[in-house]
């Protein structure tokens, strides 16, 4: 086996098949309606609410309010973080805030900055876990997600919770809208993702179950 | 290819048609993804728009195609991606059994992937002791009951929750018997995390790569796709050579024909684009991604540039839930890893029309695919094509085994059709002795089949050219 | 499909009668004449026709279709507009002949003759814009669309343009209306189990409807079902829709 070998005649293959002669008729594809603000949030809302997503629309400095709020009501003991991610730092403030009193029932604060060979039984521990987002994405309702060393991949796909903190100045349009004006084409991450719900298979008889190998639950916190 | 072997069409479909259950499944389950699609694409222009541009920038991408394989190996290259091309399904095979193998892998977890089913990969595997594991839960279903996949989206949609109760139980140590489908998520959940955790090698398909980024984009729901693809420390990627587009810039119109045709979906859960393994300081992610480009056949067919377009498709799965002879019989019924129309086109130009060929005779050529095939491939146009091939060897002919049905009784049949219609006594002289026969023919051949279930047609006494005379209708 | 342009009212039309009207339903033939002649155009039918080809081209011999539609080609010369009662064989002779000749000496002219081409019920409305007046019993009736007048010609909504036009006749939708009814050529008989599943599940939902009548504007859908609800001994009539519309409208 050579694969040398099998890449040239494969190519030769391809360059004689003569299909350089194929017409490309003239078709753009149509474009998503651009929207203001308010009607990107009230989309995205609709959209991911409607795929079983928790968003909820919060003042741009009052959603650590709300993130201690559904930690408690919903029980979390262990919520993963990455420390140096661009919400971090407002994370590890709102849990420190206001004396220990205030600490009661948050979860653990765990941060994930070791290589996820060490951190495997600690990840696969975890309630939940915050991730930021690079953007959102109007038209299909979804987060886009540009993990980093910071914010490592595993935060939105391992624990049963996933919280994803969403600018609302950086909804797009449409995905199409966020690659061009982003230029993604110029340097893709290792990873990019968009994510429009909590994980969810509908292979038996097309009922429809949450958390089948990802998260059961995802929360969307619109900084508006 | 153990099943390709036996197979027998005739067989399978009637067997397929009298299992009451099975039909009653399938149609439930096809009526709910054609709904689901309908309400997704509620503007039909705006749909047909959607499916032009798709068509177009499939075409451009066909038309580009060995530059546009040499820039994505260069920017895979340059991301840290290794590339691998293979001719065919056992080069491909050896190509992964090499990886495995480097890295002391006895089991793979695996996303789901038509191309690795294409290649028999499991099988192939598991004679050189390696456990492949199928997470996407309908695949894992049906490969705990040695099934392979009888729909390209929903591979378990034959089972019912009774049937994969029961296939739970007995497979699955200590698992109790449940019709509860959130409880059988569950069971596939806790069993298929433990095996995300410990697996050093995870594969996938892709359903796009670009050429112009370096970059493999997958579409799942599940999430299993994003664990095989992130949490082992090797990362396989296998894919059809005809995956490949020009530009990021194409991907947003094709995402949205994909999930949208696949399954109604505006958007599936996840969008997951990979573009390298994992670099300097990130915490996780595989350390090494492999890209495995299979042919495969697939140069031959883009040599022909009526069949090239069959290189359009992007395995959405539409034409199988529109199709009324699949809704009928099922995948499996096709005795090939890609049922429906896309099968019926796709398969005898892979292997040949002496294996598969028998499979373009399955259409009434209603044109329910092609209406609704996001990238508008002409597949009643393709199986007509096949079936001329599948007599003539003339008409530059490009398909393997052409005209290796060619038989004197047929050819005198269409001979004796020609003349009857050139020439116009003789097409009288037919009516006419049809008219005197009226419907007492003999029951026997093409009729035989016809009264099986019907009453034999009755000719008129007088032929309509008989009668427009009298209608003073003139000639000419 | 490309936008079709419609020509005004002509004087004079062909008739394309098509195979199985000519040997099986002769009836139906008639009445589309004299639905065409009724509207004042002087109808002309070629004895030298036979059939549009499409039986050979479908089963995958080309070379004869050829032949067969060739004839076809040279039995309607002059340029008038060929009128057809069958969604199947106007859509073979519409966008089928184009390609069938592509690259032959006949490529232009078969293109012609191919913009000359217009199904039956679409002929009536487009172009000649029929008023029908019903004298009909009060009836229900279903309508099977054939795939080729769905897909190929789009001329379905014009066969329910002139049934509602009848203002005695009722007409209930079959659950599954744009489902093949399993005909398809040689397809019945090369895959007679297939086929005959399909037309089982087409007759069912005929039944369901309750109608008296089905009808359909295409004779080998028609022979499908109307042999198989006769085979299964379902009492439900079938009809070409030029044969009811002329049945309810002229005066006797």
């Amino acid at each position: 086996m050579n694969s040398q070998a099998s890449r040239e005649r494969i190519l030769a293959r391809l360059r004689s098949s003569g299909t350089e002669q194929t017409t490309v008729p003239v078709a753009p594809a149509p474009e998503a309606p651009s929207l203001d603000r308010e009607d990107k949030i009230a989309r995205m809302t609709e959209l991911m609410g409607a795929i079983r997503t928790e968003v909820h629309v919060v003042a741009a400095d009052d959603w650590p309010n709300k993130l201690k709020e559904l930690a408690r009501e919903k029980g979390w003991k262990r919520l993963l973080y990455g420390p140096d991610s661009p919400i971090g730092p407002d994370v590890e403030a709102a849990w420190t805030a206001g004396g220990e009193d205030h600490g009661d029932g948050l979860p653990k604060l765990i941060p994930y900055t070791e290589p996820v060979e060490r951190f495997k039984e600690n990840l696969f521990g975890m309630d939940a876990g915050i991730t930021s987002c690079r953007g959102g994405v109007a038209d299909t309702g979804a987060v886009v997600l540009w993990p980093t060393p910071e914010e490592p991949r595993l935060l939105s796909l391992v624990p049963p919770v996933h919280v994803a903190v969403l600018d609302a100045d950086t909804i797009h349009d449409s995905l199409a809208e966020m690659m061009a004006v982003e230029n993604w084409a110029g340097g893709m991450p290792t990873n990019a993702l968009l994510i429009s719900g909590p994980s969810k298979t509908a292979d038996i008889e097309f009922t429809l179950v949450f958390g089948v190998h990802g998260p059961k639950e995802m929360v969307v916190l619109i900084r508006k | 290819m153990e099943a390709e072997k036996t197979f027998d069409f005739e067989n399978n479909i009637e067997k397929a048609l009298r299992d009451d259950r099975l039909r009653k499944n399938l149609r439930n389950a096809m009526d709910i993804l054609v709904e689901k699609r309908r309400s997704v694409f509620p503007d039909r222009e705006h749909l047909e728009r959607l499916r032009a541009a798709g068509n177009a920038i499939k075409r451009r991408a066909l038309k580009q195609l060995p530059c546009l394989l040499e820039q994505l190996e260069a920017n895979c290259t340059k991301n840290g991606i290794q590339v691998h091309w293979a001719e065919d399904t056992a080069e491909a095979n050896g190509i992964v059994l090499d990886i495995l193998r480097r890295h002391d892998a006895k089991e793979v977890v695996k996303g789901k992937s038509m191309v690795s089913e294409e290649m028999h990969l499991n099988h192939f595997l598991q004679t050189h002791g390696i456990d492949a594991l199928e997470t996407d839960l309908g695949e894992f279903i049906i490969q705990l009951n040695h099934e392979t996949p009888s729909h390209i989206i929903v591979p378990a949609i034959h089972k019912n929750r009774d049937e994969v109760a029961a296939i739970f139980q007995e497979k699955i140590p200590d698992t109790p018997y449940t019709e509860n489908v959130e409880e059988l998520t569950a069971i596939a959940r806790r069993v298929l995390r433990e095996r995300f955790a410990r697996a050093k090698v995870g594969l996938s398909g892709v359903n796009f790569a670009i050429a112009e980024t370096g970059t493999l984009l997958l579409v799942e729901n599940e999430g299993n796709g994003r664990m095989c693809t992130t949490v082992p420390e090797v990362h396989v990627a296998v894919m059809g050579l005809e995956k490949v587009l020009e530009k990021l810039s194409d991907v947003p119109p094709l995402l949205r024909l994909l999930t949208g045709s696949a399954t109604g979906q505006l958007i599936t859960t996840y969008v997951n684009m990979i573009t390298s393994p994992r670099r300097q300081g990130e915490k996780d992610g595989p350390r090494e991604v492999h890209l495995i480009l299979l042919d495969n056949g697939r140069s031959h067919i883009l040599s022909d540039p009526e069949f090239r377009q069959t290189l359009l498709c992007i395995r959405c799965g539409t034409c199988l839930n529109h199709c009324p002879v699949y809704v009928r019989i099922g995948g499996h019924a096709y005795g090939h890893v890609y049922p429906g129309p896309i099968g019926k086109i796709l398969t005898p130009q892979m292997e040949g029309l002496r294996r598969a060929g028998v499979l373009a005779t399955a259409s009434s050529l209603c044109g329910a695919c092609a209406e609704v095939c996001p990238v508008q491939i002409p597949i009643p146009a393709l199986i007509r094509r096949l079936r001329r091939e599948s007599y003539d060897t003339g008409d530059g002919a490009t398909v393997a085994d052409a005209g290796y049905r060619s038989n004197l009784a047929e050819t005198l049949i269409w001979k004796g059709w020609e003349l009857a219609n050139t020439v116009p006594a003789l097409n009288r002289l037919g009516t006419r002795l049809a008219g005197a026969v009226g419907d007492k023919m003999p029951n026997r051949g093409p009729l035989k089949a016809w009264t099986r279930v019907r009453t034999a047609p009755k000719f008129a006494a007088k032929s309509l050219h008989d009668r427009v005379g009298k209608e003073g209708v003139k000639n000419e | 499909m490309e936008k079709q342009e419609y020509p005004a009212k002509p004087e004079t039309v062909y008739f394309f009668g098509t195979c199985l009207m000519d040997a099986i339903y002769p009836d139906a033939g008639l009445a589309a004449i004299r639905l065409l002649r009724r509207e004042g155009l002087s109808v002309l039918f070629p004895q030298g026709q036979s059939c549009c080809g499409q039986p050979a081209y479908n089963a995958g011999f080309a070379g004869e279709a050829r032949a067969v539609a060739r004839k076809q080609l040279e039995e309607f010369p002059k340029p008038y507009p060929i009128v057809v009662p069958s969604g199947s064989c106007a859509g073979m002779m519409k966008h089928h002949y184009p390609e069938l000749f592509a690259g032959t000496p006949e490529e232009d002219a078969a293109r012609a003759f191919s913009d000359r081409v217009y199904e039956l019920f679409e002929f009536l409305v487009r172009v000649l814009d029929v008023r029908l007046e019903d004298r009909g019993e009060p009836v229900t009736i279903t309508w099977h669309s054939s795939c080729h007048a769905l897909r190929e010609m789009g001329v379905v909504p014009y066969a329910k343009t002139l049934i509602g036009q009848l203002k005695n006749v009722s007409l209930v939708a079959l659950e599954r209306e744009t489902e093949c009814c399993g005909f398809g050529g040689t397809f019945a008989v090369k895959q007679p189990a297939l086929s005959a599943a399909m037309v089982a599940d087409k007759v069912a939902d005929i039944s369901r409807t309750g109608a008296s009548k089905v009808v359909a504007g295409d004779c080998g859908c028609l022979m499908n079902i109307t042999g198989a609800m006769a085979h299964s001994g379902v009492r439900i009539a079938g009809q070409h829709l030029a044969e009811f519309l002329w049945e309810r409208t002229h005066g006797s």
